[in-house]
C-alpha cells in the first residue's frame, strides 16, 4: 500500500513538472516564431507554429490526465479545487502562447520594422511573467513559503510589459502614414501581446490566494 | 433468555460504534483524506481484532455494568445508556458512551438504593473540563510545532498528502483497535459469566473461547453501528466545530492520542513509577470529549474566528446531558421492568453486623462499640444502613468503605455446577482447584470467600503493593462471585 502510495504521488508530480515545462516551452517557442515571421523566414515560422501546436495537445493531455489522477485517486482535497483552477489558468497561457502564433499565421499582420524591437520587447516581458508564473507555482507545490520571491516579480514584468504596450500604440498611431485600419490592426496584436502579462498577474493574484488558503 | 439480554448490549454497541468512532477517524472523514466507506471498513476490522485480542484480557472483563447484580437490571442499564447516545447520536453530537453506562448505573444505584458511586460523577465533571482543555493546549502547542517543522523541511504538496494521509490511516487503525479493546467489556463483559459459548477452534490453528465469542458480536455491533450510523458525528467531529487542513486534522487525532496515553493510561503510570521516573498525574479524559477539544485547539491556533461557537456549546449541552438523562431512562425502565413485566432487576443487598464483620471491622482498626445497637438488625439496602451508620458514629471514608463492605451480606454457597463452569482464561488452574475445595461451602459475606479462596491457593491472596496482581484478584473474584450468582 505504502508503494502504491508513493508511485501514485511520483507519478502525479512528474506529470505536474512536465505540465509546467510545456508552459515554460510554449513562451520560448512563441518568442521564436515571432522572431522568424518579424524576420520573414515563414518556414522556421510553420515550423514553430506545429511545435508550439503539438506542445499545447501535450500540455492539454496533461492537464486533463492530472485533473484525473486529483479526483480519481482523491488527492489534497483541501486544495484540490484551487490546484485544478491554477492548472487551468497555467494552460490558458500556454493556450494565450500558441493563440498569439496562430493569428499571426491567420491574419499575416503587416508590422513595419521600427515596431520589430517594441513588438519583441513586449512578449519578452510577457514571457518573463509567465516564466515567474511557473516559479511560483512550482514553489507552490515544493516549498510553499518561496512563492511570494516569485510572485511579486510577475507584477514587475506586467508593469514593463504596460510601459511598453502603451510606448507601442502611441508610436502606432503616431504615424501618419499609415491607415487607421492598419493601425488597429497592429493595435490588436500589441493588445494580444500586453494581454498575456495582464493574464499572468491574475493567475498571480490567485496564487497567492491560494497560498494564504494552505498556510498552515 | 440470554439472547434477549444480549440485545441490549448490542444495541449498546451499536450505538458505541455510530458515535464513537468519531474519535478516531471523524477528522481524517471531515477533510476528505479518507472516504467514509474506507474509514468505516478499517475500524470496524480493528474493532473487532482489538475486542478479540485485547478485550477478552484480564482488565475490566466485567465493564462498568459489573456494578449492577442481576442481569435484567444490566440489561435495562445497557439499554438506558444505548438509548441515550443513541438520540445524541442522531442529533451528531459526539458523547461518552462510558458517561451514558455511568449515568444509567447512577439511575439502578437510586432505584435499588444501592450506594451511588459519587466518584464516578465527580470524574465525569471534571472529564467536561479536563479532556477538551488539555487536548486544546496538547494540540495547539503540536500543530504549532508540525506547521513549524513543514515549512523548514520543504515537503512536496503531494508527499505531505500521502504522509497525512497514511498517519490518518494509521492513528485511525491504532484508535479503532484501542476503541474495541478498552469497550467491549462495557458492551458485552457483562454478559460473559452466563454466556452459553463453548471454546471453537478453526482448524487447529487458533482457539476462541467463550468470552472472546460474545466479545466478537458484541465487536460486530460496534462496527456495524460505526458503517451504518457513524458518518454524522464524524463530520460533527471532522467540519462541523471549525473547517480543518488535513495536517489539523492528523494532529487532532494524534494529540488526542497523546494526552489519552499519558493521563489515562495507568500502564504507562505503573512503568514510569517502577522505573524510578516523574509520571504524569492521571486525570479522567473521555476520548470523545479529548477529540472536540483537539479540534478547538487547532481552531484557537488559527485565530479562533472560524470557530463555530454555538454548535460547541450545543455540544457541551450534550455532554452534560449523557448521564442525565441515562439517570433518568434507566430509572423509568427500571420501574417499569419490575413492576410491569415482574422481573428482578437488582438483588437486595441487606447489611447486618454480624460477629464476623464486627470482628473484620475491629481488625482493621476502626472501633465497634458504637455500632453495638445496630448488630440486632438487618438493613435492606446500603442507603439506609449508611444513614443508620451515620447517625452512630463519624467515620472517614475509608472507614465507612470498610464497614459497608464487611456487614454487606451476601449469602453464597459454592456449587460444583458453578465451578464446572468458570471458563475465564484470567483464571489459572491453581485457582480453579481452590473454588473446586470449597464446593459445598457457604458464606454469610462475600469477604468470607475471599478469605477462604485465599487460605486455599496463594493465587488468590492479595499482594501489598502489587497494585496489578490485587486488581486481577480482585476482577477474578468478581468473575467467580457472578458465576455463581447466575447459577443460584
Amino acid at each position: 500500500m505504502a508503494e502504491s502510495i508513493l508511485k501514485k504521488r511520483i507519478g502525479i508530480e512528474k506529470e505536474i513538472d512536465e505540465f509546467l515545462d510545456q508552459v515554460s516551452e510554449a513562451g520560448l517557442m512563441c518568442k521564436n516564431g515571432m522572431d522568424a515571421y518579424l524576420k520573414g523566414n515563414m518556414e522556421a515560422f510553420a515550423q514553430c507554429l506545429t511545435s508550439i501546436r503539438n506542445t499545447e495537445h501535450k500540455g492539454d493531455a496533461l492537464r486533463r490526465s492530472i485533473e484525473q489522477d486529483l479526483y480519481k485517486k482523491t488527492l489534497i482535497p483541501e486544495s484540490r479545487g484551487d490546484v485544478m483552477e491554477l492548472l487551468e489558468d497555467m494552460d490558458a497561457l500556454l493556450d494565450r502562447f500558441t493563440g498569439l502564433i496562430w493569428q499571426f499565421e491567420i491574419e499575416r499582420p503587416n508590422i513595419c520594422s521600427e515596431f520589430h524591437e517594441d513588438f519583441k520587447e513586449l512578449l519578452q516581458y510577457s514571457i518573463e511573467a509567465v516564466e515567474a508564473d511557473v516559479r511560483s507555482c512550482r514553489a507552490f507545490f515544493k516549498d510553499i513559503t518561496a512563492v511570494a520571491d516569485h510572485i511579486h516579480k510577475v507584477s514587475f514584468w506586467e508593469k514593463e510589459s504596460d510601459k511598453v504596450s502603451t510606448r507601442l500604440q502611441q508610436a502606432i498611431f503616431g504615424r501618419q502614414d499609415l491607415r487607421l485600419s492598419h493601425k488597429m490592426h497592429l493595435r490588436f496584436f500589441t493588445k494580444q501581446v500586453d494581454r498575456i502579462a495582464d493574464e499572468a498577474e491574475d493567475v498571480a493574484d490567485r496564487l497567492n490566494i491560494y497560498v494564504i488558503k494552505r498556510t498552515l | 433468555m440470554f439472547a434477549v439480554f444480549l440485545t441490549s448490549g448490542l444495541f449498546l454497541g451499536w450505538s458505541l460504534g455510530a458515535n464513537d468512532a468519531a474519535n478516531v477517524f471523524g477528522t481524517a472523514v471531515g477533510t476528505r483524506m479518507i472516504s467514509f466507506k474506507k474509514a468505516a471498513i478499517f475500524c470496524g476490522i480493528f474493532v473487532i481484532l482489538g475486542a478479540v485480542i485485547s478485550g477478552a484480557g484480564a482488565a475490566k472483563t466485567l465493564g462498568e455494568l459489573g456494578a449492577v447484580n442481576a442481569i435484567a437490571g444490566a440489561f435495562v442499564v445497557a439499554l438506558a445508556a444505548a438509548i441515550t447516545v443513541y438520540w445524541l447520536t442522531i442529533l451528531g453530537y459526539p458523547v461518552s458512551t462510558t458517561q451514558a453506562i455511568v449515568g444509567a448505573i447512577v439511575g439502578w444505584d437510586l432505584f435499588s438504593g444501592t450506594l451511588i458511586d459519587y466518584g464516578a460523577l465527580e470524574k465525569i465533571v471534571l472529564s467536561w473540563v479536563i479532556s477538551p482543555v488539555l487536548a486544546a493546549i496538547f494540540s495547539a502547542l503540536l500543530y504549532k510545532a508540525i506547521a513549524h517543522l513543514i515549512q523548514h523541511v520543504k515537503v512536496h504538496m503531494f508527499l505531505l498528502d500521502s504522509l497525512t494521509r497514511a498517519g490518518l490511516l494509521l492513528a485511525g487503525i491504532a484508535g479503532a483497535y484501542s476503541l474495541g479493546a478498552n469497550n467491549i467489556s462495557n458492551v458485552v463483559g457483562i454478559f460473559v459469566p452466563i454466556s452459553p459459548f463453548a471454546d471453537v477452534s478453526f482448524l487447529g490453528m487458533f482457539k476462541l473461547n467463550g468470552a472472546q465469542q460474545l466479545f466478537f458480536i458484541g465487536a460486530v455491533a460496534i462496527a456495524v453501528g460505526t458503517f451504518t450510523y457513524g458518518k454524522k458525528v464524524m463530520l460533527t467531529v471532522g467540519q462541523g466545530i471549525t473547517e480543518m487542513s488535513p495536517v489539523a486534522a492528523l494532529v487532532a487525532v494524534l494529540a488526542n492520542a497523546m494526552i489519552l496515553f499519558l493521563f489515562a493510561s495507568q500502564d504507562l503510570q505503573t512503568f514510569l513509577l517502577g522505573h524510578g521516573l516523574p509520571a504524569f498525574p492521571l486525570v479522567p479524559v473521555s476520548s470523545s470529549q479529548a477529540i472536540v477539544g483537539s479540534v478547538i485547539g487547532i481552531g484557537l491556533v488559527k485565530g479562533g474566528r472560524g470557530i463555530r461557537w454555538r454548535l460547541l456549546g450545543e455540544i457541551s449541552v450534550a455532554w452534560m446531558a449523557t448521564p442525565i438523562v441515562a439517570v433518568l431512562i434507566s430509572f423509568v425502565s427500571l420501574f417499569i421492568l419490575q413492576n410491569v413485566f415482574q422481573q428482578k432487576t437488582y438483588i437486595p443487598v441487606e447489611y447486618q453486623v454480624t460477629a464476623e464483620a464486627e470482628q473484620r471491622i475491629r481488625a482493621a482498626g476502626i472501633r465497634t462499640d458504637h455500632l453495638t445497637d445496630l448488630q440486632e438488625k438487618t438493613y435492606p439496602n446500603a442507603s439506609q444502613f449508611q444513614k443508620a451508620l451515620s447517625q452512630r458514629a463519624i467515620l472517614n471514608a475509608r472507614e465507612i468503605s470498610v464497614v459497608m463492605s464487611a456487614t454487606e451480606i451476601d449469602p453464597i454457597a459454592l456449587t460444583i455446577q458453578a465451578a464446572n463452569r468458570i471458563n475465564n482464561p484470567s483464571i489459572t488452574a491453581d485457582q480453579k482447584i481452590a473454588v473446586l475445595g470449597l464446593v459445598g461451602k457457604a458464606f454469610t459475606h462475600r469477604w468470607q470467600l475471599e478469605m477462604a479462596l485465599a487460605e486455599k491457593s496463594p493465587e488468590w491472596k492479595p499482594i501489598p503493593g502489587d497494585k496489578e496482581q490485587n486488581d486481577k484478584i480482585m476482577l477474578d473474584l468478581d468473575y467467580i462471585y457472578r458465576l455463581i450468582r447466575s447459577t443460584q
